[in-house]
């Protein structure tokens, strides 16, 4: 082989440094095109929407004539799914976290468990709708009602919980459980006033991301059989039933209920385009609920970085 | 503590019996509250197995009662499926076309995409790139999948047709597409992973050969994560074909043996969103049928993520 003369060996790395730059290029594109379907996302659903973005929009019913129809029963039948979500899927995902942090033994159970649960996280959310239809509404006998659908979801989010919980605490050194023992606590007491309070701002937002996955999920509601028209709210406790009864403190955990993204599945599979209005101006409704909690959680992410130096 | 630097032990026995006794029952309860404690954690834990067992218990158990009505044979070779008709059919094969052909529409999108990004993020991008291009793509992987469904359906949709005005309104190519962009995070995030855990020396050697960065990256770094690449591949193509409401909404439901994109075509998926949206009696052959379904579904995504997982595990060795 001949040397290469000096020009040549420039003109070989000028060719290296122009591919590189053209690479460059490249990922920057791919990553534009992801940011550009976020906004054209927002700003469609923004645009198609626009006319119903009225107060009437949030305080009517859904409506056989798409300018009446409006997303009450859809955000409040959310809310309260996410309360039920929140409620059962926090204790259980930080509990299942600390003891598989702090108590497991090292031996198969553990293992199990631990395998199971990155498998979990992988399992299609119909098929927790399919769980849920078989275990929750025929036997347990709690109906179509937002109960099912809360502890649907907390099922589904609890991974994310889990996972998120696990990663904060492997984050505390050890110098913080030995100092703890040390003066006497057991092992109980370490984690209810060390671990977990420290442990909070990763928690807080691993719950965050579960619910943000949780309010936009769709197939596993629908597959329970959640209903798609919805004219009335859950019965409020302690109020008046047109029956003549009064509301027990949960009579509302048992009550038919439609949510935000089927309220959207519903107004998308209708052949009428006036729909289609409502359906961008739910989706918007519902995009900026999802991007608020997660920037909410990135920002919270961000600031315990930050913060914590051990 | 007084009564133990006491001189004899008949002593402590009397004096300080009350203190003692009262210092051990204190002690025993703590043990048995450490001990509830543990035990309330750990069935905490063990939930989780409950709910796989409870999956499979479910889907096995009403998939028997199909299979007692209908043979495995049908199930699998029928290239019909009207389950709700008088002339009942049940080829699943009609159903796991539609699920195919939309997830390798999916990853002919998002692998050059996601890969091209992972291979950016790992090899190029500074610091503070990275710090804006995670919370974008984690954002792009956090949108509602029905909000997807309404880009599909109303924007790309559209769009595609303008490009090839044969395409039908409802088609497996735009929700495909569309699936695609919402796979993208999963494979650049853990194709990222892999390609970071590729030693800086193998990288250093070949920049200290002359190498620019991008022959490095493709003749270096990508041969040794290799397995990583594949496994957030087959990782990816598990999501997609799990996925649901944009092809709900994008793809049409009815059930249509195909191979072509351009044509609408029923998923597992979107066939159990449809019969859950009908008011089908429970127990009737109807369905049955979901299940048996959710239980192919499941085996499919199963089968890529027994796979992903073992390449995953494959390359953590390596280093």
């Amino acid at each position: 082989m001949k040397p290469l003369t000096t020009e040549e060996i420039r003109a070989v790395i000028a060719r290296g440094k122009l591919k590189d730059t053209l690479f460059k290029a490249l990922g920057i594109l791919c990553l534009a095109f992801g940011l550009l379907v976020i906004v054209a996302l927002i700003l469609d659903m923004a645009i198609k929407g626009a006319d119903r973005f009225t107060l009437d929009f949030f305080l009517n019913f859904a409506s056989r004539r798409a300018t009446q129809a409006g997303i009450l029963s859809a955000w409040v039948g959310s809310l309260l799914v996410m309360f039920v979500t929140a409620l059962a899927a926090v204790p259980l995902g930080v509990a299942a976290g600390v003891y598989l942090e702090e108590y497991a033994p090292r031996n198969w159970m553990t293992q199990v468990i631990e395998i199971n649960i990155a498998n979990l996280a992988a399992v299609p959310s119909i098929v927790y709708g399919l769980l849920a239809l078989g275990i929750f509404v025929y036997q347990f006998g709690f109906g179509q009602s937002i109960l099912s659908a809360g502890l649907t979801l907390a099922l589904l989010i609890l991974p994310i919980i889990i996972v998120a919980t696990r990663e904060a605490i492997r984050a505390i050194p050890a110098m913080i459980r030995e100092g703890s023992m040390a003066v006497g606590a057991t092992r109980w007491q370490t984690c209810r006033y060390h671990i977990i309070p420290y442990a909070m701002p990763g928690i807080l937002t691993g719950v965050i991301i579960g619910l943000a996955r949780a309010i936009g999920e769709t197939a596993p509601i629908i597959t329970i059989g959640a209903l798609t028209f919805i004219a009335f709210l859950p019965p409020a406790p302690l109020t008046a039933l047109p029956d003549g009864g009064t509301a027990g403190l949960f009579d509302w955990v048992m009550a038919p209920f439609t949510v935000m993204p089927i309220q959207i599945f519903n107004w998308t599979s209708r052949p009428d385009p006036a729909f289609e209005i409502n359906a961008a101006a739910a989706g918007f409704v519902l995009m900026a609920m999802v991007l608020a909690m997660n920037a909410l959680a990135i920002w919270l992410r961000y600031r315990m970085r930050k913060n914590i130096k051990w | 503590m007084q009564t133990v630097s006491s001189t004899t032990g008949v002593q402590i026995s009397n004096t300080g019996s009350g203190y003692i006794s009262a210092r051990l029952s204190h002690n025993a309860m703590r043990h048995w509250n450490e001990r509830l404690i543990e035990t309330v954690l750990f069935l905490a834990a063990a939930l989780s197995v409950l709910t796989t067992l409870g999956i499979v218990y479910i889907l096995v158990s009403e998939s028997i009662h199909f299979f007692a009505r209908i043979s495995i044979v049908d199930f699998l070779t029928d290239t019909q499926w009207t389950p709700l008709f008088d002339d009942a059919h049940f080829g699943i094969m009609v159903l796991v076309s539609g699920t195919l052909v939309s997830s390798l529409v999916a990853l002919l999108v998002a692998i050059p995409v996601g890969t091209t990004i992972a291979i950016y993020l790992s090899e190029f991008a500074g610091s503070r790139v990275r710090e804006i291009a995670k919370p974008i793509l984690e954002l792009l992987g956090g949108i509602p999948t029905i909000v997807y469904g309404y880009f599909a359906l109303l924007v790309v949709t559209p769009i595609l047709q303008w490009a090839l005005p044969n395409l039908p309104g409802f088609s497996l190519l735009s929700a495909g597409f569309v699936m695609g962009i919402m796979i993208v995070p999963y494979i650049a995030s853990l194709s990222e992973d892999a390609m970071r855990a590729v030693p800086m020396s193998l990288r250093e050697g070949a920049y200290a050969m002359g190498s620019s960065r991008l022959y490095t990256a493709i003749h270096v770094v990508i041969p040794a994560a290799l397995s990583g690449l594949a496994a957030s591949y087959v990782l990816a193509v598990s999501r997609a074909v799990g996925e649901t409401m944009i092809l709900a909404v994008a793809a049409g439901m009815q059930p249509n043996l195909t191979w072509n994109p351009m044509e609408p075509a029923a998923t597992i998926t979107s066939y159990i969103v449809q019969v859950a949206l009908g008011d089908l009696p429970h127990g009737s052959i109807g369905y049955q049928t979901i299940f048996a379904a959710g239980l192919t579904l499941l085996l499919i995504t199963l089968m890529f993520n027994i796979v992903g997982q073992w390449l995953r595990a494959k390359y953590k060795e390596n280093y």
